[in-house]
């Protein structure tokens, strides 16, 4: 027997003694049972506060987004909302929980897809994006991969504009160090990471190249390709002149077998040109180049990959060969188009009087 | 018809010079653009249909190698020609060499286009024509060599500096542009779709010419000949119907290529 919600009439004793609360009588939480004497009781007891034992977590969820809901969006969300049917719920520990591990994404995706229908929760769809993820992924061979509650907590759920969030920007590369510790290391001094502590709005961290959500195979052309793209997004002159290159011509092509951003500069260990410590530093560059090009020289390095044809000073012969080639592709693309239209004019609509001369 | 006298203009040898040059100009076109207009929406389509990174890059090499190797035998039949004595092949009517003539030749024919003049007489080679070939020569130079150093980029940097593979890379795609663009419009135009020449001028694949049409066309070369009685040797039977409809269809594909290659240029100028 159930109500037209859905929830039983009844509570199935199995089922309760199986919970993690089987031991519990049911005063422990339906305090006002306690005073009924005459049974059966009424039809509404009232609302059991979970937070008469589990002070902590009740409090997380009251500061959190989650507690904080606008009625518009659905309304505050409850315990059992993520926990389960408030007669079954299991400990986290179990496989069977909605709250196990590798059950979290989708209980988060009940609100989390963009899914609408009647009543609906909507949070933002993001669930999609995790399911394809490398984590995702992960998450099918080892639980140490991370769910979503291992990096957004599970009560105390707060919005990345928050200062103490997890996600803050500013807080994503301790975040993602938990588990990427040398990532984070190399990271750490770079000078995006100096950027971004000094509240630099825009500045990179883990997820401004990685994504957030979606997180794709770093060795995947698809990923290669697009953080080119993402480095383009603040350097966007370094963007122009590289796909002037042969290296970003090939690129925007589609094939990554050539330099990309992270190539020469280092992805984590991104540092100032005039940074001894940077891959491009002139003391280091030597060296970079020779990955791909093994016996390059000294005066191979002084090529300019981000070379700016109207940069007279940095590339004055670049400068002055391209303002040649301009002139000498105009010259003779009007003299001869003048000379060819004219002449198609002549033989089109004139009598030939060709043959007058020598008749 | 079938007494139709023609005239041979071109050997076997330059008309084989002239089929290499113009595969492997179209070749390299073909297999360069996408990478000129890497940002263009036909460029990707186009390299992965061409077999991707490694294998336009390959045909791109091979392509560039068959020139140069087919430049080079031209430039050593010319030496040739010249230590065995031959006369006109380096100054005079019949040289391919630009001489005071053709600014003349060119100012008449200006002034005919414009209803100013009669038609100059032409001799041998025309001023375009010799345009036309020594545009290949400077091309050779400008984009063989800048192709070479973008090829062996560590070589040639033992001796050059760093900014001139800049100039380098600027200067084979600006060439390229102007070569191709050149070819595809207006030497297809001036040789081959003309009103007088629609839709294409077969000389240079069957190597022969209508006698009438040589003395109307080159009536200095023509008279030439006749005077010096050099005509009769020069006298060819009518190009095997076969082999010119092979010629002509092989002739149009590659017509047809390099207009399509126009106007992908086209289209990426117009779009970027």
């Amino acid at each position: 027997m159930v109500r037209a919600d859905g929830r039983p009439v009844v509570v199935r004793p199995d089922a309760f003694a199986a919970s993690i609360h089987g031991g519990l009588s049911c005063i422990d939480c339906h305090a006002d049972l306690a005073t009924v004497s005459d049974f059966p009781h009424p039809e509404r007891l009232a609302p059991v506060s979970c937070a008469s034992c589990h002070d902590e977590p009740a409090a997380g969820l009251m500061r959190s987004v989650h507690g904080t809901v606008s009625a518009a969006a659905g309304g505050a969300l409850q315990c059992a909302a993520c926990h389960g049917p408030p007669h079954q719920i299991k400990p986290s520990s179990d496989f069977e929980s909605p709250t196990h591990k590798l059950q979290i994404a989708e209980t988060c995706a009940e609100c989390h897809s963009g899914l609408t229908g009647p009543g609906a929760r909507r949070g933002p769809a993001v669930a999609g994006m995790f399911a394809d993820s490398i984590h995702a992924m992960a998450l099918e061979r080892t639980t140490v991969a991370p769910a979503c509650t291992d990096c957004h907590h599970s009560h105390d759920i707060l919005r990345k504009t928050d200062a103490k969030s997890p996600v803050h920007p500013p807080n994503i590369p301790a975040a993602c160090g938990t588990c990427h510790g040398e990532q984070r290391r190399l990271f750490g001094d770079s000078v995006h990471a100096e950027r971004l502590a000094a509240g630099s709005p825009g500045a990179p961290q883990c997820a401004s190249c990685h994504t957030a959500h979606r997180m794709a195979a770093t060795a995947s052309d698809e990923w290669q390709l697009a953080a080119v793209e993402q480095c383009g997004t603040c350097h966007r002159e370094a963007l122009a002149t590289y796909r002037d290159s042969v290296h970003g011509q090939v690129t925007a092509l589609g094939f990554t077998p050539v330099a990309k951003c992270a190539d020469c500069h280092e992805s984590h260990q991104v540092y100032r040109v005039t940074d001894a410590r940077s891959s491009v530093s002139p003391q280091n560059l030597l060296t970079t180049c020779r990955t791909c090009h093994p016996s390059a020289t000294p005066n191979f390095v002084q090529f300019q990959p981000h070379a700016n044809k109207e940069d007279r000073d940095r590339l004055p012969a670049l400068y002055y060969a391209a303002l040649f080639m301009d002139g000498l592709l105009l010259s003779v693309f009007v003299f001869f188009a003048a000379h060819t239209l004219l002449w198609f004019a002549r033989e089109r609509i004139g009598p030939s009087d060709e043959g007058a001369h020598h008749g | 018809m079938a007494d139709r006298r023609y005239v041979r203009r071109f050997g076997r040898s330059e008309r084989l010079q002239h089929l290499v040059l113009l595969v492997t100009f179209l070749g390299l076109a073909a297999t360069g653009l996408p990478l000129l207009f890497s940002d263009a929406a036909w460029a990707r389509p186009m390299a992965q249909l061409l077999g991707g990174f490694g294998v336009t890059g390959t045909l791109h090499r091979i392509f560039a190698a068959s020139l140069i190797a087919v430049s080079l035998v031209h430039v050593s039949w010319i030496a040739l020609r010249v230590l065995r004595g031959e006369r006109g092949v380096l100054w005079g009517p019949t040289s391919l060499v630009p001489q005071p003539r053709d600014l003349v030749e060119l100012y008449r024919h200006v002034r005919w286009f414009l209803w100013r003049g009669p038609k100059p007489a032409f001799d041998r080679y025309t001023y375009w024509e010799k345009f036309d070939y020594l545009a290949v020569f400077w091309g050779m130079v400008i984009i063989g060599g800048s192709g070479l150093m973008l090829w062996f980029p560590e070589f040639f940097a033992r001796f050059l500096p760093g900014w001139a593979f800049n100039v380098a890379l600027l200067v084979h795609g600006e060439e390229a542009l102007l070569a191709v663009g050149f070819i595809v419009t207006i030497h297809f135009f001036n040789s081959h779709m003309r009103p007088r020449k629609f839709p294409m001028d077969m000389v240079m694949f069957t190597g022969v010419v209508p006698e009438e049409e040589y003395a109307r066309e080159r009536p200095l070369e023509y008279a030439r000949l006749k005077s010096k009685a050099a005509l009769e040797a020069l006298l060819a039977p009518p190009p095997d119907p076969r082999f010119e409809r092979r010629a002509r269809l092989g002739g149009g594909v590659a017509i047809a290529v390099g207009l399509m290659l126009f106007v992908l240029i086209v289209v990426a100028s117009l779009t970027r």
